[in-house]
């Protein structure tokens, strides 16, 4: 036997012991999720459990070295962990912006003492955090930040305001753009982290269509932000800002795998409309557009495959996520476009059981919000034709 | 097995993209075409894909192959594509090779193909939409079969010197059993060929069998037992085709980039309309999805993974489906030029025509993979 097949069946062996069977089925609501942080509270033992278990062996990072928490596994390695447990539906322990967004920005950028000290934390989902790039007038075009940080010696003074920031409310930490320079558009941005805590940051959440309420409008007042709390150099932030949305890009773009556990949306195909006497879905067009959908489904998963295979093995062109992050949303998008036509009016019922407590149609609210998170669809496009194609100007 | 091409494979697709591009650019075909050419294909250039030893890419070493798999077979195929390569690879070094393996047939042929000296035809399609079903009948008589019935779309089927002919020896046309597989050589009495030269110029029969006599010993593999080799036939078959559609669609959407970046209107380069640069940038989304889902089937395919059927259905429909866009956005991007004859764009719509409907379009595929899911 092989290394990798002998730790393919360790793997097997020690989740087949250590996830629990309640961690191994569909997440049912945003309460199932476990995002970690402060004001974290377990929504079941398992799932504290479960947390626990692959923190301890660094599973919850598994490709992070061991000094910062990781799990300190071979591409190879992580891809076989992600099979073992996709085989068990085993549920992701921990979601978190740290670990897909701001970790591989750390790692890339951080000092030695920004890494042992955030890195572990967020292994550990001991700290939450949030986004503050967008800006009331700078989305998009995101460079036009105008959020500033004036240099006071040993700290900066942050004021300004954010909008959009997801879980702005429920985050314990921030990773934050500021402008500290004037002069220079994207030459005059810097990195900064800072505690939500601090005095003078205060959040106001944003009531969406979905009728969550998951993102909010930040303010900084004078903010006191410590230097040693800014990543990579000062007036250098952009080239921070963009490897993290590469890694933001890439974790948006696994939404157009769809959910784990079975294929909800054709057992409830099945469950409306019903089989006819040949087996088939009763509604021929219904039953068309979602094996056609499929198979745009399938070849995205492994299109999924390959854009990890080849990033891992540093293949991959470093506009990729941008096509990953287009098509992912898209297609994640039309899924939820069939998840309502598929469950029909039981699909429109915004509390009810049959729509598993307003799950489907808020879902499928929140899924409209893919194309524009983390950069619009046309923005992507942009990228594409401009840095993979090559399109003139 | 990480999903991009290994670096002996990368070396091969070098190989490959050379010589193809040498010897049989799209120019190749468009002289085939222009000189009215009844064979569809060059013998001489069969010849020289042997001496390369491609023939034999999926063929045991210790029968005189390379010995390799789908994924360099796939290689291959995409160049064949990209230069609309008129050529009998698919059917023969593909197709009709991974029915014949392990039977008591490839002796007989293997040799011939991999010498560049024989051409198989695969004798499957009865109706204009290809379908898993077959009508066409195997009476025993005598020590063998007597063949009757009729197949169509067969490529090269007017030239070939084995054909493939799936034809039932039990139960009915939709039945999964009772299928039997014949090698049959071209010369045999009361068959028939009439070549029609397709939208993309090549040419396929339609074969007629009125009692076909063959011997026991044409027979693939076992009596009633057809489906194996037909299941291995179908899979390569399909694989291949998505392989070559790659190629067809990668070589339409470079092809209309390029133009987007000399094309002037208004002053400006047409390439820096954001309308079309979306366009353009959709368009190759779909196909490196499309490129993912082939690599997918043809490595399942050589691991022998029972996943491998389901991976091929989503390989042919998905480069259907991005190829189709790619040649459909190719045409309209380049305006009226798109539609002259001189300029070759067109070529790469009917060609993706030809082989969207090759071995099952991608409603044909969607629909199995339906099926296989329950709905
Ligand atoms: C659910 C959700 C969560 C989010 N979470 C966060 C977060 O945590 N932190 C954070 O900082 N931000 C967050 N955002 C903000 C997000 O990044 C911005 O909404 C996004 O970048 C778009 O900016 P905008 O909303 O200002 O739209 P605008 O930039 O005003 O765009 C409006 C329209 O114009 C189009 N457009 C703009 N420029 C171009 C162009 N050059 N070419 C073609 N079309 C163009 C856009 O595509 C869009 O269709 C979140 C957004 C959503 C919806």
């Amino acid at each position: 036997m092989s290394d990798l097949d002998t730790f393919r069946s360790e793997t097997r062996a020690w989740l087949a012991e250590n996830c629990p069977p309640e961690m191994r089925k569909p997440v049912r609501s945003e309460d199932d999720v476990c995002w970690g942080g402060r004001q974290f509270k377990p929504s079941s033992p398992a799932q504290k459990d479960w947390l626990d278990k692959m923190a301890a062996k660094g599973w919850t990072v598994p490709d992070w070295p061991k000094a910062y928490g990781g799990g300190g596994l071979s591409p190879a390695e992580t891809k076989i962990l992600r099979e073992e447990m996709a085989a068990i539906k085993a549920r992701n322990p921990l979601n978190s912006f740290g670990i897909s967004m701001l970790g591989p920005a750390l790692l890339k950028y951080g000092t030695e003492e920004q890494k042992l000290d955030h890195l572990t934390k967020i292994a550990r989902g001991e700290i939450r955090w949030c986004q503050g790039y967008s800006e009331p007038n700078a989305g998009s075009d995101l460079a036009g930040l105008a959020t500033s940080a004036e240099d006071k010696g040993d700290h900066y003074l942050v004021n300004g305001q954010k909008v959009w920031t997801s879980y702005a409310d429920k985050a314990d930490w921030i990773f934050c753009l500021v402008r500290t320079d004037k002069t220079s558009k994207q030459g005059g941005i810097s990195f900064v982290l800072f505690d939500m805590a601090s005095p003078g940051v205060s959040t106001k959440p944003i009531l969406l269509i979905s009728g969550n309420s998951p993102f909010c409008e930040t303010f900084f007042d004078n903010v006191e932000v410590p230097k040693v709390n800014r990543v990579y150099e000062e007036n250098k932030g952009w080239d921070v800002a963009k490897y993290l949305l590469g890694h933001e890009r890439e974790m948006i773009s696994g939404m157009g795998l769809g959910l784990s556990g079975g294929n909800p949306l054709i057992d409830g195909a099945i469950a409306t409309v019903g089989l006819g006497h040949d087996g088939r879905l009763a509604d021929p067009l219904l039953r068309a557009s979602i094996a056609l959908f499929e198979v745009r489904a399938k070849a995205f998963g492994a299109m999924s495959e390959r854009f990890i295979d080849e990033l891992k093995a540093g293949k991959a062109h470093p506009a990729q996520p941008s096509m990953m992050k287009y098509y992912g949303t898209e297609l994640n998008k039309g899924r939820y476009e069939l998840m309502m036509a598929a469950g029909g009016s039981d699909a429109l019922e915004w509390d009810s059981d049959r729509s598993r407590g307003g799950a489907i149609p808020r879902s499928w609210l929140r899924t409209k919000a893919n194309s524009i998170e983390g950069g619009t669809s046309e923005i992507q496009l942009n990228i594409i034709a401009k840095r993979i194609l090559e399109l003139p100007a | 097995m990480p999903l991009y091409l290994d670096d002996d494979q990368t070396v091969l697709q070098d190989t490959i993209r050379d010589f193809v591009a040498e010897h049989a650019p799209v120019s190749h075909m468009r002289a085939l075409r222009d000189a009215d050419d009844k064979t569809g294909f060059s013998r001489d250039l069969w010849k020289q894909f042997a001496e390369m030893g491609f023939n034999g890419i999926l063929i045991g070493e210790d029968q005189g192959g390379l010995g390799l798999g789908h994924v360099e077979a796939g290689v291959v195929l995409e160049e064949i594509g990209r230069n609309l390569s008129p050529s009998p690879f698919l059917s023969t070094a593909v197709a009709a090779v991974e029915a014949l393996k392990g039977t008591a047939q490839a002796e007989r042929w293997f040799p011939g193909i991999i010498a560049g000296e024989t051409v198989a035809a695969l004798a499957i399609d009865e109706g204009a939409k290809h379908r898993d079903t077959v009508a066409m009948t195997a009476e025993r008589s005598g020590n063998g079969f007597k063949l009757t019935g009729a197949k169509r779309f067969v490529t090269h089927g007017h030239t070939a010197d084995l054909i493939i002919v799936a034809a039932r020896t039990g139960g009915s046309a939709d039945d999964t059993d009772g299928i039997t597989l014949f090698a049959v050589p071209k010369d045999a009495a009361g068959l028939t060929a009439n070549a029609e030269r397709l939208a993309d110029s090549s040419l396929a029969a339609r074969l007629e069998f009125e009692g076909v006599e063959v011997d026991a010993d044409a027979v693939i593999g076992e009596v009633d037992a057809g489906r194996t080799p037909l299941d291995r036939l179908l899979r390569a078959g399909r694989t291949g085709a998505s392989a070559e559609l790659l190629g067809v669609g990668g070589g339409a959407m470079d092809m209309t980039i390029g133009y987007m970046k000399e094309r002037k209107q208004f002053g400006t380069l047409i390439g820096s309309f954001q309308a079309l640069q979306h366009r353009a940038a959709h368009l190759y989304s779909e196909m490196e999805v499309a490129r993912a889902a082939v690599l997918k089937a043809q490595q399942l395919l050589d691991l022998g993974s029972d996943r491998a059927d389901e991976a091929v259905s989503v390989a042919k429909a998905m480069t259907a489906l991005a190829t189709t866009l790619s040649v459909q956005e190719g045409v309209q991007m380049h305006g009226g030029i798109g539609m002259t004859d001189e300029y070759d764009i067109g070529f790469y719509m009917k060609r993706a025509r030809v082989l969207a409907e090759m071995f099952g379009d991608a409603n044909f595929h969607a629909d199995r993979l339906a099926v296989a899911a329950g709905y």
